[in-house]
């Protein structure tokens, strides 16, 4: 099977590790080989967490430098700072919503504009998809669901063999019983905002 | 029911490395378990913790690791069936137990897990805990993925029962922390008493007991290398010319780079997977065998020296290379480039490097280092000590929990660490040979764990040292993980006891202790002046919950503050307190609602009086 390698990054409390659970149960469930790792000892903290996950006949569980196949910013100061893990024929997906770090909101480093951040990207890589999760999280009912909004925007680009059903079902195994209407919701309106 | 406790049989589960391990244990029947948590191992222990309480296994957090070790020693020597879950550094602080128990043995199955850190992802080092194997004389076992860290646990048991003494079970983060569909298989049952046959000449180490047990031990050691020479963990793969002999993670990078360069039916693999005592005579045969050999290991090169040694022995001099500046070096981790590009220069196999991006024209980025939580405690008591000591030289040794943090600006509170309880010792080390003031900190969890001692040692010897103890009532850094000062009755526990570490203090015989309550600023200023005036030893217990932790119980009650117009621009709040809900807006200070746990520590030191609860 194909390899695809995907790195995820976030700020701690965003929810990336949830939704990379998603992403493996329904690997799991569609009998995809599916390895993962995480950075997340400081995640509580306000720093940054990291997964990669690799799809198909790989045993390694983590991503060179350069080799992401994709890159899943939930931020987008820490996509721009993850395009070390890309290359030429990437395609990022980010977040376009941001969250300044400590640093630059007391004045000690400027965060970038958005257009910037999008530009610098765009140039270096094969394709760059953006979209509010945020915003769109909002709408479905649940701010705290801007994890599974960019998980549909990340199914709609068809690179993994990963199903819309198959998050489904993970979604429904995974998460909370009282947030899957919400999450599922979610999950659609990022499908639909990348179409 | 938990998880892990379900009879799946057959079925695939998504595992983290560290729920995998413990689902092996389960499996193999395990009937007692003891830890002090660790990153990279700490959900080994979270999860036993879970299940310890919807089952008959006997689970501990113990003091330290020598306890738990201790614990779990004993445990074995009644029959069943313990694990002892540490992290790489904590085998330092067991290392004493372990390397008697070595003499002594077991008679149940005892596996001892180190979690190594390659990296330092959340540790003070990255010492190489294979060698633990050879200075102990214990085998060592190490898996590569989950699923065979879970098959691997059971047969570290059989191991350890075969041969009547204990297994190290060597893992690194990138196994702890990595996820991957795991095969359940059948649990056996779980035996959790048993008996201990007394034989004093066998178990009481006098020297004329020890001197009978390390003949027996090295009797073993002879054993358990013809074990390893049959053991399903030292594999052979593949055919041809070129040796590859690894490890671990470094097993999958190996593996993943031969399909990447195309070599595979050109290169034999040696995975070691039973690396103490290293199997020899498979791997002299295995040497013969190639023309070159490359060895590929994270960390020291344990396996390089065994291997060179085995070549030498049996004549060979075919070249055998690992660690050097141009293939792999001893830092930090691998990663499948690397391993790939080394491959590929040291056999010669045309290769070309991935197109990275020229990212030479991103401007420099905001940073976005961890920091304290916001409405932390150890801010507040930081804050107060810095305002304390205004005017007066100082040295603060520091202690290792998220208190560490502190170290950085605008706090700068922590001028050296060593290890777990250093800043008690060091601090009564630097109070005799430098005039300055000497003010350590360690957190509660930290000072149950080895501050005791060092106290004990400044009351003792009289070192003129103040003693900051972080009290905020659980492990934080780990995951909030219970210690014997923890109300365990509140949280819903039964059948614990409780300690006090201001009876502890007062008991050592420290003459001046004061508890404070960092969120009151003022009086803790003021108490803090007083303990550091006093000649001698001095504590001070800074009482307040874990804000993260009260959080995640749905105990927080503070309400969020807010900046008025009163705001002149100080920002002393900004640059004293550095706390994560502050942000600058339109030039003006404002706190982020959702964040702000309403400490009211800001509040009371901004010099307009500007901060004010936030009425919704």
């Amino acid at each position: 099977m194909n390899i695809k390698r995907l790195i995820i990054v976030a700020v701690g409390g965003q929810g990336n590790l949830l939704s990379s659970k998603v992403l493996g149960e329904a690997a799991c469930r569609l009998d995809v080989p599916v390895r993962m790792s995480e950075i997340h000892g400081m995640a509580q903290r306000g720093g940054v967490v990291e997964s990669a996950m690799i799809f198909g006949d790989a045993q390694s569980a983590i991503i060179s430098d350069g080799e992401a196949d994709i890159l899943l910013g939930f931020e987008p100061l820490e996509a721009l700072r993850a395009l070390n893990r890309c290359n030429s024929k990437t395609v990022v997906i980010t977040n376009t919503s941001s969250l300044p770090p400590f640093t630059a909101a007391i004045g000690k480093g400027i965060y970038p504009d958005m257009e910037i951040i999008k530009t610098f990207i765009a140039s270096k890589v094969s394709r760059l998809i953006t979209l509010d999760a945020n915003a769109l999280a909002k709408k479905a009912g649940n701010e705290l669901s801007v994890n599974m909004v960019l998980l549909g925007a990340l199914i709609e680009t068809n690179i993994l063999p990963i199903t819309a059903e198959s998050i489904h079902d993970a979604i429904c195994e995974t998460t909370k019983q009282a947030f899957v209407d919400t999450n599922i919701k979610a999950f659609e309106s990022g499908r639909v905002a990348v179409q | 029911m938990h998880k892990l406790l379900k009879d799946h049989s057959g079925e695939k589960m998504f595992l983290l490395g560290n729920e995998a391990i413990v689902r092996g244990a389960i499996e193999a029947g395990v009937g007692f378990a003891s830890t002090y948590p660790g990153t990279p191992s700490s959900e080994i222990s979270a999860n036993f913790f879970q299940i310890a309480r919807q089952s008959d296994l006997y689970f501990e957090y113990s003091t330290n690791e020598k306890v738990a070790l201790e614990v779990a020693a004993a445990a074995a020597n009644a029959g069943v069936r313990s694990m002892c879950i540490m992290k790489h550094v904590g085998v330092n602080v067991a290392a004493d137990v372990l390397m008697t128990l070595a003499y002594v043995g077991v008679r149940g199955g005892l596996v001892i897990l180190t979690a190594d850190d390659p990296y330092m992802f959340s540790s003070q080092n990255e010492q190489d805990n294979r060698y633990y194997g050879k200075l102990s004389g214990l085998p060592i076992l190490e898996p590569s993925s989950a699923q065979e860290a879970k098959e691997m646990i059971g047969y570290a048991f059989d191991l350890s029962e075969k041969l009547a003494e204990p297994v190290l079970f060597r893992t690194t983060t990138r196994l702890n922390h990595s996820t991957a569909p795991v095969v359940l298989g059948e649990m056996a049952k779980r035996v959790t008493m048993g008996d201990f046959g007394k034989d004093p000449f066998n178990y009481v180490t006098v020297p004329a007991v020890s001197r009978k047990l390390h003949i027996k031990l090295l009797n073993n050691i002879e054993k358990a290398e013809t074990i390893s020479c049959d053991s399903r963990y030292n594999i052979i793969e593949g055919e041809g010319a070129w040796g590859i002999i690894c490890n671990g993670v470094s097993y999958n990078y190996v593996k993943d780079a031969l399909c990447d360069l195309e070599v595979k039916d050109k290169v034999k693999i040696f995975r070691v997977g039973f690396s103490h005592p290293m199997p020899g005579k498979l791997i002299k045969d295995f040497i013969d065998g190639c023309e070159k050999v490359l060895v590929v290991e994270e960390g020291e090169p344990y396996m390089e020296e065994a291997v060179k040694a085995f070549a030498q022995e049996a004549g060979y001099t075919h070249p055998i290379r690992g660690k050097a500046p141009e293939l792999f070096s001893r830092l930090f981790e691998f990663d499948p480039a690397m391993v790939r590009s080394a491959i590929a220069s040291y056999f010669g196999i045309p290769y070309e490097t991935s197109d990275l991006p020229d990212l030479s024209d991103i401007p420099d980025l905001p940073q976005r280092p961890p920091n304290l939580c916001a409405g932390c405690s150890h801010r507040a008591t930081f804050y107060a000590v810095n305002k304390a000591i205004e005017g007066i030289e100082t040295i603060r040794p520091t202690d290792i929990g998220c208190y560490t943090l502190g170290f950085l600006p605008p706090l700068s509170t922590g001028d050296f660490l060593i290890c777990m309880g250093s800043s008690v010792g060091t601090g009564c080390g630097f109070s005799k040979t430098t005039d300055k003031k000497i003010i350590s900190f360690i957190g509660d969890s930290t000072f149950f764990h080895s501050g005791i001692p060092g106290l004990i040692n400044a009351v003792f010897n009289n070192h003129d040292i103040n003693l900051v103890i972080l009290d905020n009532q659980t492990t934080a850094m780990t995951g909030h993980q219970p210690h014997p000062g923890v109300d365990m009755k509140a949280m819903n526990h039964d059948g614990f006891g409780r300690v006090s570490i201001e009876s502890v203090v007062k008991g050592i015989g420290v003459e001046h202790v004061t508890v404070i309550r960092p969120y009151n600023v003022k009086k803790s200023i003021t108490a803090i002046k007083e303990a550091i005036a006093h000649k001698g030893v001095s504590v001070i217990i800074a009482k307040q919950a874990c804000t993260l932790f009260e959080r995640s119980l749905k105990k927080q009650v503070g309400k969020p503050f807010y900046v008025s117009d009163k705001c002149k621009n100080h920002r002393d709040c900004i640059n004293d307190l550095g706390c994560p809900a502050f942000f600058v807006e339109d030039e003006k200070v404002r706190i982020n609602p959702t964040l702000c746990s309403g400490c009211s520590v800001c509040a009371q030191i901004c010099p307009e009086h500007a901060i004010l609860p936030l009425r919704r």
